[in-house]
């Protein structure tokens, strides 16, 4: 039994890793092809290094997350101030079924449906174009919104209710209580949300796709790198973002390996 | 207690954005899905969808392929998170890390490299050759598609599943083997219907992203089997028919809708409490 | 020693256990008897739990058998054992309602429909719940959540019941009416109960026989009387109900000297001059006029109990506590007297000198607070 699960799981990361792996191998290519390894080279890291299209989106990409995040998590923490204390139920669940929307409908017809607005109304204005910078960041901060309030909001149902009261009964107005006292009791859900929505506005392809032209990011790239024939250097951006990924992933899970160690080390001497 | 003013209006923006960027763009899609060019109320574009059997068959289609690569993606994710709940806790978090890892990668990226692998005259073919076996031809095939699905989405069912299980307190299963259950008893008796709600969500976070791609019909497909999104995308940015493309994706929202009612009503029949 | 005629049903020869190194049992031996009520008790952490788990089959012994009717049963998994358990807060499935849990077992055993339903309403009936058949678990009390978890183990018929802490949940008023239901029960089925807990008076109101551990050994196995009145060292006495413990010195059979006086005791076997442990229950000495007294000290706390007063009394630097029915009052000098069979003599032991003072609090409190954190094992 044992042997069979150990089995299972070999298999199932084989499946995994094994795209990436062939991605990564070709990316050092140094011909053409995608099927049969030539050489070893770094040619299509230079390559990529020489167009300035990828580093420039890159920058877009970055510029768009940590602004609609930013955004989201002002709107949606506040949000979520104000529905935890919101007695009518009915608006307070048709509010959040509305919030939810963009989580549950499918990526496409968020996209569609935000498109048909941005060109509703750059028509109405007489705007040559309707999509643009800012489009894609509206649309970029509605999709982050219901993870934000989705992260944020438990944390003030988790709260001591007294907490805010105890504050106020020490002499705060409720404005120093909610900021010295809520505040810090939801700031791991305010992280959260951030660290989400910023992870999902730098993966989103689909909405972005539907809802800017000229403005290119990252998903957005590759999405026209892959509609021409490909060559390897597509391949090489995606090996240094799933490095990248990599060495963020490995980072932020020091602390809790260090920590791991530490209880173990102090498990023994106990 | 007089309650804070200013928490009355904290959640004003948001109620303003939601109405601004959720609900109206939602209301669009309704309105160009019932109206024609000139902005006339119509109801050719969804007749369209009716009455034109290649609309019908790429419903059809989106329908079966993401029904097929939710089941693969439950047949395998379900032992796949079985296996890792009755981990030890240390190994768990990094079977998981492992599992979520690819996911970080973007979606098109992911899909692109079985592109690669799969194609004629890709890598897997590259090794079959250097081996002296005969071509595989994958790619541009059904199979390639829902591979791509299950590929991409698999996460999505083991994460909610396991998540359930390891939840399960180990002392109902030891409760079951003490009332005399083995293993496949506890099983059935006892885990899957405690996990039932992680495989109602691992169901709706495959089959919703499934049903509506374009990418990865298009990619693996080569173009020969549309889907929905397929659709959709060509009306919105190439034949720019808008009308018909909104009336496509308020056929998609509501079909998911009714999936989506019938997996609750499915799930809350199931707590009823009655062993079958 | 109790029970005559019941046979051995568990028999634990040299069991061991550890957990990461830590020992948790220390080669244990214990003989179960058919129809008895055994507890186990002790603080947490003591292994009595594990004990309890290596019976019902969810652990492993490291080393030594244990015996089911005179047969083997290490290797035989928990749900081939004519056994069953009430777990620590009761494990009940929640997908499953009281009827269906109940006849979790029954169906499990494949037994007819209508065998099912009659032996679960008339246990559901016995458990005093018929009418909550339908209900969901959620919905109900801990103490229906817990006859529910009786009811359970108990449909099966099984010979021996394993019961981890059961009334641990419950508030104290409910605790008292479910010792009593679970002592009918046990009469009533003759069914052999292994009862864990932490709580002594528990312990010595319920069982037939009490299984006194610490530290992954097994410290004493009697009646409760037995265990009350003649612990065999400074732990026993100090877990079980309050104790005076002092040093003292054996200096030939029936006469001991502690508290620098000597005294006439029942006791007899020791070494001459063998360094002893005593112990006198607060409830066994006699207040007396100073000039007919043994010992005499100065009143340090009184306390009100209700029916009798604690008081502490500092006699040569050791505060003794001594129950009584007459208020004294703090400051006031005493004199104390105490008949022999009240004197308990006990062998010196790892625990000497760790406990039987009241010159501080004791730990007790903080032992039963602590008492789920032996779970997480």
């Amino acid at each position: 039994m044992k042997i069979l699960s150990k089995i299972c799981m070999g298999l199932l990361y084989f499946f995994l890793y094994m795209p990436i792996a062939v991605l990564v191998l070709f990316s050092f290519n140094s011909g053409r092809s995608t099927g049969v390894f030539e050489g070893f080279s770094l040619y299509w890291y230079k390559e990529l290094f020489h167009n300035g299209d990828a580093l420039n989106a890159l920058c877009n990409t970055l510029i768009v997350a940590f602004l609609s995040a930013a955004a989201a998590t002002l709107i949606g923490t506040a949000a979520a101030a104000g529905i935890y204390k919101f007695r009518g139920r009915f608006f307070r669940g048709a509010l959040l079924n509305l919030t939810n929307v963009p989580m549950m409908n499918p990526d496409i017809v968020t996209g569609v449906s935000m498109m048909l607005l941005f060109v509703f109304v750059g028509r109405a204005v007489g705007a040559s174009t309707s999509l643009n910078f800012f489009t894609l960041l509206i649309a970029h901060i509605t999709f982050n919104l219901p993870y934000v309030i989705l992260s944020v909001l438990p944390k003030f149902r988790q709260m001591d209710k007294n907490l805010p009261e105890a504050a106020l009964d020490l002499g705060c107005t409720p404005l120093q209580a909610f900021f010295k006292v809520e505040i810090p009791q939801i700031m791991p859900g305010i992280f959260t949300g951030f660290v989400m929505a910023i992870t999902l506005s730098i993966d989103d392809f689909v909405i972005s796709h539907f809802t800017t032209s000229g403005f290119q990011t990252l998903p957005l790239l590759i999405y026209s790198m892959t509609k021409r024939t490909v060559k390897p250097d597509m391949y090489a951006l995606s090996t240094l973002i799933f490095v990248t990924i990599l060495l963020l992933m490995i980072l932020s899970n020091i602390p809790s390996i260090l920590e791991d160690r530490k209880k173990k080390y102090k498990g023994v001497n106990r | 207690m007089n309650r804070p003013v200013f928490r009355k209006f904290a959640a004003a923006p948001h109620i303003v954005w939601a109405a601004l960027f959720i609900a109206a763009p939602l209301a669009f899609v309704v309105y160009y899905a019932f109206t024609d060019e000139a902005g006339a109320f119509t109801l050719s574009n969804m007749s369209a969808l009716v009455t034109s059997p290649n609309y019908r068959a790429i419903f059809l289609r989106s329908i079966s392929y993401a029904l097929i690569a939710t089941v693969i993606c439950l047949v395998i994710a379900y032992p796949v998170a079985y296996i890792i709940s009755r981990s030890r806790v240390r190994a768990q978090s990094t079977m998981i890390l492992l599992i979520m890892l690819p996911m970080w990668m973007n979606l098109l990226i992911r899909t692109y490299s079985w592109m690669v692998i799969i194609q004629d005259t890709g890598f897997l073919n590259g090794i079959l050759s250097a081996v002296g076996l005969p071509n595989l031809h994958i790619i541009n095939t059904p199979g390639a598609v829902i591979l791509g699905m299950v590929y991409n989405y698999l996460p999505y069912m083991i994460l909610p599943i396991y998540s359930v299980m390891v939840k399960i307190d180990n002392r109902l299963i030891e409760a079951a083997h003490d009332l005399g259950a083995g293993g496949v008893q506890v099983l059935f008796r006892v885990i899957f219907p405690l996990s039932i709600s992680g495989v109602i969500s691992g169901i709706t976070m495959v089959f919703v992203p499934s049903i509506s791609t374009f990418y990865i019909s298009q990619k693996m497909g080569g173009g020969s089997y549309d889907m929905i999104g397929d659709a959709i995308e060509r009306q919105f940015m190439n034949n720019y028919n808008y009308n018909l493309g909104a009336s496509m994706s308020l056929v998609l929202m509501i079909l998911i809708l009714v999936c989506m009612a019938v997996m609750n009503r499915f799930s809350d029949e199931d707590t009823g409490g009655v062993i079958v | 020693m109790n029970k005559p005629g019941g046979g051995k049903i568990v028999e634990l020869n040299h069991v061991s256990k550890a957990f990461d190194g830590d020992m948790v049992l220390d080669d244990i031996s214990l003989d179960i008897h058919d129809d008895e009520f055994i507890t186990l008790l002790g603080p947490s952490g003591c292994g009595k739990t594990t004990t309890l788990r290596i019976i019902g089959g969810f652990e492993t012994a490291d080393s030594g058998d244990v015996l089911f009717d005179g047969k083997k049963i290490n290797d035989v998994p928990p749900h081939k054992r004519h056994i069953n358990t009430v777990f620590q807060k009761y494990a009940l499935f929640p997908h499953l309602n009281v009827y269906e849990n109940v006849a979790f077992g029954l169906r499990i055993a494949k037994r007819p429909e209508d065998e099912i339903r009659k032996t679960v309403r008339a246990m559901l009936r016995t458990v005093n719940l018929k009418s909550f058949e339908r209900r969901h678990i959620d919905s109900l009390s801990g103490g229906q959540q817990q006859r529910v978890a009786i009811a359970r183990a108990l449909v099966n018929k099984p010979r021996v019941l394993l019961l981890d802490e059961p009334l641990g949940a419950l508030d104290l008023k409910l605790r008292k009416d479910m010792q009593k239901e679970l002592k009918n029960m046990q009469r009533e089925t003759g069914i052999t109960f292994i009862y864990v807990t932490h709580d002594q008076e528990e312990a010595l109101s319920m069982s037939d026989t009490v299984v006194v551990m610490a530290d992954g050994k097994i410290q004493q196995i009697g009646t409760p009387e037995h265990i009350y009145n003649e612990p065999v060292n400074a732990f026993v006495a100090d877990f079980i109900g309050e104790s005076n413990i002092l040093d003292g010195v054996m200096v030939e059979d029936y006469t001991v000297t502690f508290a620098g006086q000597t005294f006439r005791c029942e006791d007899a076997g020791f070494g001459k001059n063998e360094p002893v442990d005593v112990v006198v229950r607060p409830e066994d000495i006699d207040i007396v006029p100073v000039e007919q007294s043994m010992l005499t000290g100065e009143v340090t706390s009184v306390t009100f109990k209700g029916d009798y007063y604690e008081i502490i009394v500092d006699i040569d630097h050791f505060k003794w506590l001594i129950e009584t029915t007459d208020r004294q009052s703090v400051g006031e000098t005493i004199g104390i007297s105490i008949d022999p069979y009240e004197i308990q003599v006990m062998k010196k032991s790892v625990y000497s000198g760790k406990y039987g003072d009241y010159s501080s609090f004791s730990d007790e409190m903080d032992t039963i607070s602590d008492a789920n954190a032996e779970q997480g094992k």
